[in-house]
């Protein structure tokens, strides 16, 4: 076991309480801007995949994991945040000036229905997000002329200073600003959670009322928690529509929604790094399932392609797994390991039981 | 002459008004029993079961199963009642096997958990019937009746009649057996119910055992009226929304969130852009949750603290 | 003048009135207990104060101010803190980080400045700190700084929460039930600590007890209520010996 001695306040303060951590987090990240020339593209359009997944599961974990509410509608705010950044580049504006205000207008936006829905609990505001995407679904379909409707929209080739970005022809530049974005907003997604505001939105969570007896307005603190979280969202939809290059309102689906529920629950709710864990193994899951589609075909003679549906299959037993063994996702159950890891020999099963738990009823609240 | 023919396109948009109306109702009602599949696992144990849809899906495909001549070939009305029964015990089973093991934990969960099992109860329906439409031959296909110039199906009547009878029989068993009330009671407080001798869990399984059962019932009336594919369980979400707009602890709220949409929606569809008939159902249903956070017959009550 | 006065407070939820005309008024640095029999509409008026209820009728002035149209949220910063009868702490957060986010009504920054986490951030965040380290060595939680709440033993949590309250630096605490639940050394703990609270930081308490020997021990001024109405006022000795609470406490005359 590691033992801080402190002599101040900052250890506490500070995002890492130990310069070994600090130095852990340097080598990922130089390890991860060296990705391009350690493996080939497929697999570098794959982390890129990644990455942006990991960005939206961000925005939906302050959301679900850290202020305790749900949505089944995030795919509303990818939309928004894809369509806003491509039709402002269509018309013109750099990507620079686009994609921030792409970010803003899901964040006003999820901030502006957030303020009526957060009268809403539990399952009521699950279900009233699932209303706003359905309704912006056909919103999207409705503005066509802004939108292209069905036919779908163009996202042009980003050009910052003249350098290209294209996801095609420059995926290596692609792939540094995705980069860029995430580890900025996995850096102010971390300050906020050691910040007044972040425990605000933790105490949300965890009591109301005596939330409100702190003096936390509620409302307030839901809809900031509501319209950052559907802002980082948005930037995830618009690089998304980079990535993409050529979409329609089907690349937004509910099952995206249900796809990003998937990164923060088996992530580890309540947890930054469940983000990440939650979006490798949403993007590698299907890889690992055509591998193994293959290889089943060529030795065994099986054509697992013929079923239809088997990804999400695989996909829905996995969380199921995942929801009655492990409730804290993969990030909760390296935690648990650590300590194993760290107490060895003397950690005992017991350490790790659950607590029995009982549900009381949200008709009181 | 002419005050003739407008007379003549009012009866004519009268009863065109009316026939959407009868039509909507009998939508309505299906929606407002899969409602009730929602209301009550609500009731018993807090939780929304997101797979009702696809539970309904399921029952429709196993009536279909039992009861299409090139498949098992029994009599419908055998076949529907064995559909029942075995609807019962897959959703006591799911209960026993699945949902009883994240007993305790947030809501939450149970919400992924149900869509995640809508994925498998999908699969499963997709592997063996395939995922081309398929039609329920039914006794009384193409049976209607005209009244005056309004043309009703016997599948429309059948639908209004049976989700009548159900929701009476269903908040008579919650407002007068000692199993119903018991399952409100759990649903309140599960330790205090445990701790007064309310088999808890006993009565969860009963319950989804039920909500299966009639899941069942809406899926044969659904596919009485057009062809069912596997994706059919999509109509849960709008369900959901009728549950919702009644309040989910209400059946009776329940029926009538369903009736609601189910009329508004062909009358939107008639009237507005299609897009908006789309959205209509979510729209009622963000004004109600707006206007009253609970639904029509909300049973939120401020905690005491 | 009075810190706290309020005037003819009712509050009825449908028929029943759980609250129905009470009148008290504080002063400053008094220590004020509530008494009276379960469902007397004790811990009711404290959530009234709190503004978690709507008073049917009746006014609440702190500190020469109205505040019976004020919000919940808005109470705190005034200076009133509270504590709840059936704990009310952030049970997936450590007991350093509950009592943070006590000091919610002192943060300066807004949530730009946290997300960059400016130098303006860090300074506050020592400030905050430096407070709550002396409310954990007030009440001796230093073993327990770094523990979730979810594994603490009741009477910790019962303390961690009086910390909390403390963390927001209010003039007025209420103190809904604080030995409920304790062990006779843990409320002879939190006899000492209302004392201090009272003399050292000259803090007003307004509590609600059932343990009369702590009534007795640390307050001033005793309200007994029952049903909801007020029954006597005084001293605890004089409340104690009044034949009308006797007779609500053993329900004996028709006030039971």
């Amino acid at each position: 076991m590691r033992v801080v001695f402190k002599t101040s306040y900052d250890p506490d303060i500070d995002l890492h309480d130990h310069a070994w951590k600090r130095w852990g987090i340097a080598l990922l990240l130089a390890v991860m801007a060296a990705l391009p020339f350690l493996v080939g593209d497929y697999y570098l359009a794959e982390a890129t995949n990644t990455l942006i997944w990991a960005l939206a599961g961000m925005g939906l974990m302050v959301l679900v994991g850290h202020t305790g509410q749900v949505s089944l509608g995030h795919a509303a705010f990818l939309a928004i945040g894809a369509y806003t950044d491509a039709a402002l580049m269509n018309i013109g504006w750099p990507f620079l000036l686009s994609f921030p205000v792409a970010g803003l207008v899901a964040g006003v936006f999820g901030a502006i229905i957030a303020v009526p829905a957060v009268r809403m609990s539990g399952i009521y505001l699950a279900i009233a997000t699932l209303a706003v995407f359905v309704i912006v679904e056909e919103m999207v379909i409705l503005l066509a002329p802004i939108t292209g409707g069905i036919g779908g929209i163009f996202a042009p080739t980003i050009e910052i200073a003249g350098i290209g970005f294209d996801r095609y022809a420059a995926l290596d530049n692609f792939y540094w600003l995705c980069l860029v974005v995430v580890a900025l907003v996995t850096w102010g997604y971390a300050n906020l959670m050691r910040s007044p505001t972040g425990r605000s939105f933790l105490a949300v969570r965890d009591s109301e009322v005596s939330a409100r007896a702190l003096g936390i307005n509620v409302t307030r603190t839901r809809a900031l928690a509501f319209g950052l979280s559907s802002g980082v969202t948005g930037l995830a939809g618009a690089l998304m529509g980079h990535y993409i290059g050529f979409f329609n309102y089907e690349l937004f689906s509910i099952f995206i929604s249900i796809n990003l529920l998937l990164v923060v629950t088996i992530g580890g709710l309540g947890f930054i790094p469940g983000a990440f864990l939650g979006a490798i193994l949403i993007t590698g899951v299907p890889q690992l399932i055509s591998i193994l589609r293959d290889s089943a075909n060529a030795t065994l003679g099986i054509d697992l392609g013929g079923i239809p549906g088997l990804d999400t299959m695989v996909f829905s037993l996995i969380l199921i797994g995942f929801i009655i063994y492990e409730p804290t996702g993969l990030y909760g159950r390296w935690l648990k390991l650590r300590v194993w890891w760290e107490l060895f020999p003397l950690a005992r099963r017991d350490m790790f039981r659950r607590q029995k738990t009982y549900l009381k009823t949200e008709r009181m609240r | 002459m002419v005050r003739e023919a407008r007379g003549l396109v009012r009866a004519k948009n009268c009863m065109e008004i009316f026939q959407l109306l009868i039509g909507g109702l009998a939508n309505g009602c299906i929606y407002g029993l899969v409602a009730l599949g929602f209301v009550l696992i609500y009731k018993a144990s807090e939780g929304v079961n997101f797979a009702q849809g696809d539970m309904m899906m399921l029952g429709a495909f196993v009536a279909l199963g039992l009861g299409n001549s090139d498949q098992l070939g029994l009599p419908f009305g055998i076949a529907v009642i064995v559909a029942m029964v075995l609807m019962f015990g897959i959703g006591w089973g799911i209960e026993r096997v699945v949902v009883r093991r994240i007993f305790g934990q947030p809501q939450f969960a149970l919400v992924i958990l149900t869509i995640a099992l809508g994925f498998v109860l999908r699969f499963a329906a997709g592997s063996i019937w395939g995922y081309s439409p398929l039609v329920l031959e039914t006794p009384f296909a193409g049976m209607n009746f005209r009244v005056g110039g309004v043309v009703i199906g016997m599948a429309d009547i059948l639908a209004i009649v049976v989700t009548l009878i159900l929701t009476l029989g269903l908040w008579a068993f919650f407002a007068f057996t000692r199993i119903g009330l018991a399952a409100q009671a759990a649903s309140q407080n599960q330790m205090a119910a445990y701790i007064v001798g309310v088999p808890v869990m006993r009565i969860n399984a009963l319950i989804w055992g039920l909500s299966g059962t009639v899941a069942t019932v809406a899926g044969v009336l659904y596919a009485a009226k057009g062809a069912i594919d596997p994706n059919i369980g999509l109509l849960g979400i709008k369900a959901f929304a009728a549950a919702v707009i009644g309040g989910l602890g209400s059946l009776p709220g329940a029926l009538l969130g369903g009736l609601l949409i189910g009329v508004v929606e062909p009358i939107a569809a008639r009237y507005a852009p299609g897009e908006l008939a789309q959205m209509s159902p979510y729209i009622i249903m963000l004004i109600v949750l707006v206007t009253r956070p609970g639904g029509l017959f909300a049973q939120i009550q401020a905690k005491k603290v | 003048m009075s810190l706290l006065a309020v005037e003819d407070l009712a509050i009825h939820f449908g028929g029943v009135k759980a609250v129905d005309g009470v009148s008290f008024e504080v002063e400053a640095g008094e220590v004020f207990a509530i008494i009276g029999p379960n469902g007397a509409g004790k811990s009711t008026i404290f959530n009234l104060i709190s503004r978690l209820y709507e008073p049917t009728r009746g006014r609440i002035h702190f500190d020469g101010a109205d505040i019976t149209a004020l919000k919940a949220h808005q109470i705190a910063p005034l200076g009133i803190a509270r504590t709840f009868q059936n704990i009310e702490l952030f049970d997936h957060s450590t007991v350093l980080d509950n009592l943070l986010m006590g000091r919610h009504i002192h943060r300066r920054t807004n949530f730009v400045q946290d997300i960059l986490f400016l130098p303006k951030v860090r300074r506050e965040e020592r400030e905050h700190r430096r407070r709550v380290e002396e409310v954990i060595a007030f009440l001796e939680l230093e073993h327990y700084r770094g523990k979730h709440i979810a594994g603490l033993p009741y009477g910790v949590r019962k303390v961690v929460e009086i910390g909390r309250a403390l963390a927001l630096g209010p003039k007025l605490i209420l103190l809904d039930e604080p030995a409920s639940g304790l062990s006779v050394e843990e409320s002879q703990d939190v006899a000492f600590w209302i004392e201090d609270m009272r003399r050292d930081m000259g803090l007003t308490v307004l509590m609600v007890e059932h343990d009369m020997g702590l009534v007795t021990q640390v307050s001033d001024r005793v309200l007994a209520v029952a049903n909801g109405r007020p029954l006597a006022l005084g001293t605890a000795a004089e409340v104690q010996a009044d034949p009308e609470v006797q007779a609500a406490y053993l329900g004996t005359g028709d006030a039971a």
